[in-house]
């Protein structure tokens, strides 16, 4: 599946200062392989020891947090787009 | 009508109101719970009472106490009315790109304004709080995001008054920002309307934070982690800017004159209308407009307005 990440201002230095990359796979686990495959710098800040995601970061697929979809398995969609963001405060 | 002893006693007991006109699904009917209607006009009003009660009962309040508290808006201005009733000194850690109006209603009530950076957002405010609070130990802070008393008030007075109002309740929408209103709401729902979904909504982080170094910047509060939140909640999505205020225009049609997180909480509950056959879903207008009208929510352009809103903090 070919879809679209978007990625925040913290983790673009670790891909050329890239905001939107176009990359491959048919799940969010699969994309984010490909996306670190390509980047090696981002998965120290995407993800923790074992292959989680980072608790300060947050996942989305067409703006739904895949931690409450079915988590890294999260099927894609051609075109889907995923955003992954900071976890911050409100109040 | 009748006569109140003190402002105390105006906070919670909100109205909800039927807005199913908004739905876009015949068979799903919308409600707003106004919580606007609280004195200083925010849902805040119910955790900042919740919090200063409980600190006094704690004994870590006295008379002159100082008060330091991060907050985008809300919660300290609720803090800042109450407390100077209560004779404390009240000290708002704000960052720097909230609306000109949560400024000036800070200073209404009293509150001293300690500046945080702006390309930070609210994680800058709760670090620049934590260190100021430990450099001066003689001063109180109430933590909003690890204070019990913030999800307890949802779960003893929202909750309830929700299942009272509309026992129909199918799903209840509402903005995550310090995660309060969903872990009090939510655990009441789960536990006496168990088949309830709980959707939390929230604004697209990125464009505020410029300023995070790295993700270890992030922030999840402690209340969230000790409730259980990521359990409590069904579903977790991002409503952007623009689809924010399209929503509060459309809440100005049914006369709810709502801030733009109540919009969001409109888009969000109107999603869920979207992909259910029938249901009666409940959503939270967390304050009122009045805050947002230097932003230009209502009257310009409306990619001119998400642009403003999208710059300032509104969660």
């Amino acid at each position: 599946m070919a879809v679209t990440v978007r990625l925040p201002t913290v983790l673009r230095p670790h891909a050329n200062g890239q905001s939107q990359i176009a990359a491959e796979g048919s799940t969010v686990s699969e994309a984010v392989s490909w996306l670190v495959g390509e980047f090696p710098g981002i998965a120290p800040n995407l993800l923790a020891e074992d292959g989680s995601l980072h608790r300060f970061v947050n996942v989305y697929v067409n703006d739904e947090d895949v931690r409450y979809l079915s988590q890294m398995d999260t099927a894609l969609s051609d075109g889907d787009e995923l955003s992954i963001l900071p976890a911050v405060a409100g109040g | 009508m009748a006569v109140y002893r003190s402002v105390d006693e105006l906070i919670g007991g909100t109205p909800t109101l039927d807005v199913s006109q908004l739905s876009p699904n015949p068979s799903v009917a919308l409600y707003a719970k106004l919580e606007g209607q609280n004195p200083t006009g925010s849902v805040k009003d119910r955790v900042a009472l919740a919090m200063l009660d409980r600190a006094e009962a704690e004994g870590r309040l006295a008379p002159g106490s100082v008060i330091i508290e991060p907050s985008s808006g809300n919660t300290g201005i609720a803090l800042a009315m109450l407390g100077q009733r209560r004779g404390y000194r009240v000290k708002i850690v704000l960052p720097g790109n909230v609306t000109a109006e949560r400024r000036q209603m800070l200073e209404i009530f009293g509150a001293e304004i300690i500046a945080s950076p702006a390309e930070q957002g609210s994680n800058g405010a709760v670090r620049l709080a934590l260190e100021l609070a430990e450099a001066n130990p003689d001063w109180t802070m109430l933590y909003q995001y690890g204070n019990e008393a913030n999800p307890e008030v949802h779960y003893r007075t929202t909750g309830p008054e929700i299942v009272a109002d509309i026992p129909t309740i199918t799903h209840f929408v509402a903005g995550l920002g310090t995660s309060g209103t969903l872990l009090g709401v939510g655990r009441y729902l789960k536990e006496h309307a168990p088949a309830v979904q709980v959707w939390a909504v929230e604004p697209p982080a990125g464009e505020q934070v410029e300023g995070l170094r790295s993700l270890d910047d992030g922030y999840v509060p402690p209340i969230f982690e000790r409730w259980g939140g990521v359990d409590l909640l069904d579903r977790k999505m991002i409503v952007r800017p623009r689809e924010s205020i399209e929503a509060t225009r459309m809440l100005a049609t049914e006369g709810v004159f709502s801030g733009i997180s109540g919009g969001a909480a409109l888009a969000g509950a109107r999603k869920a209308a979207d992909r259910i056959d029938e249901g009666v879903i409940v959503f939270v207008v967390s304050d009122h407009g009045w805050k947002y009208l230097s932003v230009g929510a209502w009257t310009d352009d409306l990619d001119a307005a998400a642009d403003h809103a999208a710059n300032v903090i509104y969660f």
